[in-house]
Order: C-alpha cells, then structure tokens, then sequence
C-alpha cells in the first residue's frame, strides 16, 4: 500500500502534505495501539477453564487519560490546519499581484479565458480557450471560476487544488505553479453523463515563454470567442 | 399484559405474521426486507466494481441486461451513474438505516426494557407497511423511460432539478417519492421507540440500568426525529423544482445549489450517526459478554454516545468544505468535527477496556465485534485527514472518502449487524446459527473487506476522483489500474462470501440446534424469556434489580446475572451500576 503523496508543483503543496504526513504519522501511532492492543488481548485474555474475568466497572484516572490525550492532539491539528486553510482557500488570501483568468465550466468542458498580453480580464486582448489553461511559473494565478448549468469541480491534483464552481456563484481560486510541465485538470463532482471524460490540460511555461506564448495567442484570436460569457 | 400472551393464539395468519402488531414480528419482517437490499445494493456494487477493474469490457453474463443499461455487456455511462447513485441510496437508506434501527430498534427496545410491546402497537406496523411501498417504488425506478437517478446518493442540485442536466426524468422524481414516504415509516418509528423507551420501562429499569444497545437505539431515535424531516421537506421542495417550475436550487431562477447541499447534509450528517451508534450500543452488549466482563465506562459510554449525537448537528459544513461556503465557516466546522473525535476515542478505549482481563469467548458475535473496533478505529482515523480543511482541499472526492465510509459504515456497521444478528438469532428464531460456517463466513468476509476498501486508500492518495466511469481517460490515474483490478476481484470474492451467510441464515431457521433461553449466557432481560418470546413478552412484569453488565461478579458462581435476579447479599457485588 502506497501512502506516499505524488510529487506536488504549488507553493502551497508542501504546506498540505505536511500536514497529511502528520495526520499519517499521529494516526498511525494511535492506529499501532489499538489493534496491537486488541490483539493482544484477544490472545491474553482468552477463555481458559478456570479463570475468571476481573469484576471492575472502569476508572475514572484512565477515562480521563483517553479523554484529554486526544482532545489535546485535535485540537492542536486544528489550529494549525486552520493557518494553512486562511492561507490557501480564506476570502483574503489571494495575492494582489494574482494574474487572473475566468473559467467557466458547462457540460463537459472548460471554458478557460485568459487575460493576454495586459494581464487584465475583460479587455479586448482576453482569448479563450477550451479545456486549455496556459500560465507562467511562479507567478500566483487567480481563477474566476463559474458555471453555467450544474456544480463542478476544479481539481488540479499536482497543484492540490480542488474547488467546486457553482451555478451563480462567482468563486475565486488562487495557485502558483512552482514546475514548468503539463498537469491534468479534471472534473471532481458528478456532474451528469460525461463526468468522467471532462478533463483538460494545465500548462505550465517558463515566464519569457509564457509572455511570448500570450502574445502570439492573442494575435492569432483577435476577438475573444463568441458565446462564453462571465 | 398477560391477557394479550392468550390473544396470539386466536389471531389469524395474516394478522399474526404480515399485518402483525408484535414488535418482535415486525422486527423479522424488517430484517428479511433489509436483507434483500443489502443483496441488492451488493449486487450494485459489483456492477460498478467491473467497470472501475475492467472498463469497457463486457460483464460476465452482462448480456442479460437491457440495451438501455449494458449493450453487449457494456455498462453505459449514464447507467453507471445510476448504479452509483442507487447502490449508495440502497445501502444507506434500505440496508443499513432499517438493519440498525428497524430490525433491533423494534425487536431489543421492548424485550430489553421489559415492555409487552411498544407504545404505539399498530403505527408500528404502519412503519413497515409504509417502508414496503417505498422500497418497492426505489426498485420500480430501474424501469422507468430514461432510467433510475443518476445524480449520487446525495442528490446535488441542479444535476438534480433539471431533467435536461442529468438526461433522467422519471427516475429522478421516483427516487424523492420514494425518499419522502420512507422518511415517513422512520418518524412514525422513531416516536414510537422515544416513547416506549420513557414509559414502559419495567420498574427497576433505571436509566443507568439501560443496556448501552437500549441508550443508543434511544438517542439514534431522537436523530431519526429531528432529522428525518429535513430531510423530506428538502425532498419535497426539490421535487417542487423538478415538477412545478419552482427555483428553489436553481440559480437561473434565482435559487442557490448550495442550500441543497446544507439542508441534506443537515440531515445527512446525524443520519451518519443513526447509521453507527445503534452499532457501536450492540457491540458493546456483545463485547461484555464475549469478554464475561462488565462494560468498562459504562457511564462514559452513554455520555459519549449523548456527545456524539449532540456533536453531530454541527459539523454537516465539512461534507462541503471545497463547495463555495464562506471559508471562515470551515474553520469552525473544521473544529467541531475534530471534536467527534474524542468521544468516538473514548468508546474504542472502553471497549478495549472492556477485554482487558476478560475470559474473552470467541463466539462469532464477539469476532464480529471484534472485527466492528478493529475496523471502526480505521474509518475513524481517516476521517482525520479529511476534517483537516487543507488535507480535504486534495482528498476530497476522491476513493479516500470511498474507503472511509466504507470502513465506517461496512467495517464498522455491517459487521455489527452480522453480529447482532448472529447474537440475537436464537431469540428471534428459537435456534441457532452454525458456529463453524459463521466463523468461515466472518473470516473470509474480514479478509476480502480489508483487501477491497485498504486499497482504496492508495488510489485517493494518487488523486483517484469517484464517481467516474472510467479511470482510463486520465494518464494520472492509468498506472492505479492494476490496483483497481485488484479491488474488482476482492470485491467479488467478498460478495461470494456473503452466500455462506445467507445459506447459514436460511439454514438455521429450519434445522439449527434449538437454541435454549440463554445460550450466549448473558444478562439481558429477552434471555429470561423462551425463544421466541410469546406475544405480550413477559408472562409477569420483570423486576429489575441490576446493571446490564454483571458479569463475572463476586458471590455468584455463574459468570454472569440476569438482570432481574433477586437482589445479592449486602456487600457481594456492587450494584446498581
């Protein structure tokens, strides 16, 4: 059994594996207890012709014992996955200098505008691109992300981000790519028939690649397609 | 209450065994009914396993299916959407939930109280004949035009609400008639064990004198009240949005998805409770007598079972933690659901508790609840991982959560129900199951459940999303086919596995050894009765004079004290625990 995350390519991979690796580790220790507690026991304490079992009915010290230990632990776990999450998903975390891009996601695809050559949405060099999202090594991205009929989910595993976009919520969804390569993009939420095959290609390009990349895009597409609308 | 032990012999088949009002027939009517869904939602399962292990290749025998569902064998896409959604709602719904609180709700709650009955005899008896309907109405959607729902177990909306989203129409709207008029059998149930359980306790039945199944059939029953009804009124209005053109969670008429998701989970996070305390109260009935010890903690048993219910109406955000909900309320709902774990921790050490320094007997209800801690503290340990919010942003939807639940609610329910059943088998029928092929059977279906659900793990570590129809359209997801094939076969064999439990079930039933009025040797009060017990119960009232859990006392020669023995000598023993 692999329980070895795949290799990670965000800033903010490395915060989230450390934290499963400490879960791994806390719940691996109190895993080992358990059953090797209960194994032995189970051999211990077998039935044997004349033994009797211990007439007690508990104890308050080791109530209290197993009742603290793990208080203590989640809430400790808590309050440092509440940091991560602020960092990662709170509605202040996306940084100012964000490069933005809508994503509209609609029965099976996705609709990704990028912000062309001004790095600005909603300006006459934007293009759009289906199930195609192009952006520059470590510089944070931001995605506007919607959807046009029913709920879908923006899963870039190597990134570790996971959003759902819904229907007539605008949410936003913030990453840096700190690998150039191509990443797979799928769909996480049921979203009808086609669900399974609603995937798309994330690419990751060095910066001089990437503004030269922008530009001959945006001259190629001179108007944004027709008919994706934020 | 004597007189009614004289009645049974006047009524009439029908009224005796079908539209019977004795809580210990509708009990068995209630298990034979949720066994035949377990079997199906089983057999769902295996469907959608061969798809996962060997996509696009026809099923062995597939060709049995309709053009609509598996031409030559091959599952459709849309198809596969439904087993999904189906095997989920089965198994929730009319395996699990009915197995727990429809089989021993009824059969345990009067016999361990020392009622003659419930309180409400015949709405008992509507409960099940309300469930029958609604069950068959489930089935009848695989048959409609268009095909049975296909929008998960948990219904999301829009996917949901508009036909032209998920291409079902009918089967969408049977799958809510169906929801809303079982949700009515489970109220009818639920008043009806809240009531019995505050009134008709025999005198001496204290509350601390309660057997920890009776406190968690109690506090579950309160669940099923409270909840259930948000339930099928969100049912409801989702149907009013399928048929009468209302938005309630339709954002182009100016509704929010989002609500949908918080009112199901408002009721689908204490549903996840009534689907594991009525389990975790029966184990702990039989890990005592299995270890011939009182239960250790007895008190901190009823008080975690008390705080995990309480806990559970305030964690339903963290099924919705990557959904678009304000992320400071993540937070929050990351704290309270972090909380569950203590008590939940509390239980596994009593237990563990409990078989220290025992005279542990091996009966295969005991290996079942064996099997149910050693498996439960699995499922409760990964749901760690996914209560942190940053961990859940990558686990989320994927086969991490697959093996979760189903470490919970198979590891941890469904072998707590074979046990329980197992245990209170004799009562029911008057004789036992076969040790030797129960043993065999809980053996192999420990091996083969492990070697299905662990690997699980694996592929949500790599990624793996669930719910989809075929794993090979991503590169990430192609070397995890091995291992999905790997699953696809245990899967089979623990189905195959499950023939021995029904042969065993059926079997027993005509030719088991005649069980006795005690053969486990325990303490309850349904063991001072024949078996089966006669209608009305106890000839006399009972009188109870201690705890559930005397096992093993001092001054008794027996290891074990019926609780309604007459009092000890002062100073042997130590009563009213």
């Amino acid at each position: 059994m692999e329980w070895i995350l795949p290799k990670g390519a965000s800033t903010f991979a490395g915060d989230i594996d450390f934290l499963y690796y400490l879960i791994l580790v806390i719940t691996g220790i109190a895993f080992i207890v358990v059953e090797v507690g209960i194994l032995w026991f189970a051999i211990r304490y077998r039935a044997r012709p004349g033994r009797r079992a211990r007439y007690t009915h508990g104890s308050l010290r080791a109530e209290v014992i197993w009742t603290a230990i793990p208080a203590v632990t989640v809430v400790a776990l808590g309050i440092m996955s509440g940091g991560v999450w602020n960092d990662i998903k709170g509605r202040n975390s996306v940084p100012a200098e964000a490069l933005p891009y809508r994503v509209m996601a609609r029965q099976f695809e996705w609709h990704v505008t990028h912000p062309g050559p001004d790095g600005a949405l909603d300006t006459p060099d934007d293009f759009t691109i289906r199930n195609q999202l192009h952006i520059p090594v470590g510089r944070p991205v931001v995605v506007h992300l919607g959807a046009e009929d029913v709920i879908h989910s923006f899963f870039v595993p190597a990134f570790r981000v996971k959003q759902d976009a819904v229907p007539g919520m605008h949410i936003r969804v913030w990453f840096e790519a700190t690998e150039v390569g191509a990443f797979e993009l799928a769909c996480a939420e049921l979203c009808g028939l086609g669900h399974y095959r609603m995937g798309a290609m994330v690419t990751v390009h060095e910066a001089n690649e990437f503004s030269e990349w922008t530009v001959n895009q945006a001259a190629a597409r001179t108007t944004a397609t027709p008919g994706v609308t934020p | 209450m004597t007189t009614a032990a004289a009645d049974a012999h006047e009524l009439s088949f029908v009224r005796k065994y079908i539209f019977s009002t004795d809580h210990k027939i509708i009990g068995i009517q209630f298990l034979l009914m949720s066994l035949v869904f377990l079997f199906v939602g089983g057999l769902l399962a295996m469907l959608v396993r061969w798809q996962q292990g060997f996509p696009n290749e026809p099923i062995p025998g597939g060709g049995v299916l309709p053009e609509t569902m598996a031409p030559g064998g091959i599952l459709l896409p849309e198809f596969y959407n439904s087993l999904v959604t189906m095997h989920g709602t089965f198994m929730v719904f009319f395996a699990i939930m009915p197995l727990l609180v429809g089989v021993f709700g009824n059969y345990l709650i009067p016999l361990k109280i020392g009622a003659p009955d419930m309180a409400f005899p015949r709405l008992n008896m509507w409960s099940f004949w309300i469930a029958v309907p609604a069950g068959t109405l489930m089935l009848a959607g695989f048959f409609v035009e268009g095909g049975h729902a296909a929008a998960g177990w948990t219904s999301y909306a829009p996917l949901s609400a508009v036909s032209e989203y998920s291409g079902v129409s009918a089967g969408q709207k049977i799958w809510l008639l169906s929801i809303a008029i079982l949700g009515l059998s489970s109220i009818l149930g639920a008043t009806n064990y809240i009531t019995t359980v505050v009134n008709l306790r025999a005198p001496g039945m204290t509350w601390f004198r309660l057997p920890l199944s009776i406190w968690a059939l109690f506090i579950t029953a309160i669940l099923v009240l409270l909840a259930i009804p948000i339930l099928s009124g969100a049912a409801i209005m989702l149907f009013f949005d399928q048929t009468l053109g209302t938005h309630f969670f339709d954002a182009t008429g100016g509704g929010q998805p989002l609500l949908w998701q918080h009112l199901f989970w408002y009721f689908g996070h204490p549903e996840v409770y009534i689907l594991i305390l009525p389990a975790m109260g029966m184990v702990s009935d039989i890990i005592a007598n299995g270890s011939r010890k009182p239960v250790f903690g007895y008190h901190s048993m009823v008080y975690a079972i008390i705080a995990i219910a309480f806990l559970g109406w305030i964690v339903w955000g963290h099924h919705m933690f990557q959904s678009g909900m304000n992320p400071t309320l993540g937070t929050g709902f990351m704290i309270s659901t972090l909380l569950i774990a203590v008590p939940s921790a509390i239980k596994v050490f009593n237990w563990m508790g409990t078989m220290w320094e025992g005279n542990l007997r091996f009966h295969v209800p005991m290996l079942h609840g064996i099997a149910f801690v050693t498996m439960f503290v699995i499922g409760g340990l990964s749901g760690i991982f996914m209560a942190s919010t940053p961990v859940d942003i990558y686990i989320h939807d994927t086969y991490f959560i697959v093996a979760h639940i189903h470490y919970v609610l198979f590891g941890g329910s469904l072998f707590a129900i074979f046990g329980a059943v197992t245990f209170w088998y004799p009562k029911m029928f008057g004789r036992l199951m076969n040790p030797f092929w129960g043993k065999v059977h809980w053996a192999l279906t420990f091996v083969f459940f492990n070697c299905t659900f662990f690997p699980m793990h694996t592929l949500g570590v790599y990624g793996h999303m669930r719910r989809i129809y075929d794993p090979t359209q991503y590169e990430f997801l192609k070397p995890l086919m091995g291992l999905n094939k790997f699953i696809t076969i245990s899967a089979l064999l623990l189905f195959a596995s499950q023939i021995i439990f029904v042969v065993n079930f059926v079997w027993g039933w005509f030719w088991g050894a005649k069980a006795g009025n005690n053969p486990w040797e325990d303490n309850g009060l349904e063991w001072t009765l024949p078996s089966p017990p006669a209608h009305g119960n106890f000839a006399t009232v009972p009188i109870v004079h201690h705890g559930p859990y005397e096992f093993s006392a001092p001054g008794v020669t027996e290891d074990y004290l019926p609780q309604n023995h007459p009092p000890l000598q002062v100073g042997a023993g130590k009563e009213g625990r």
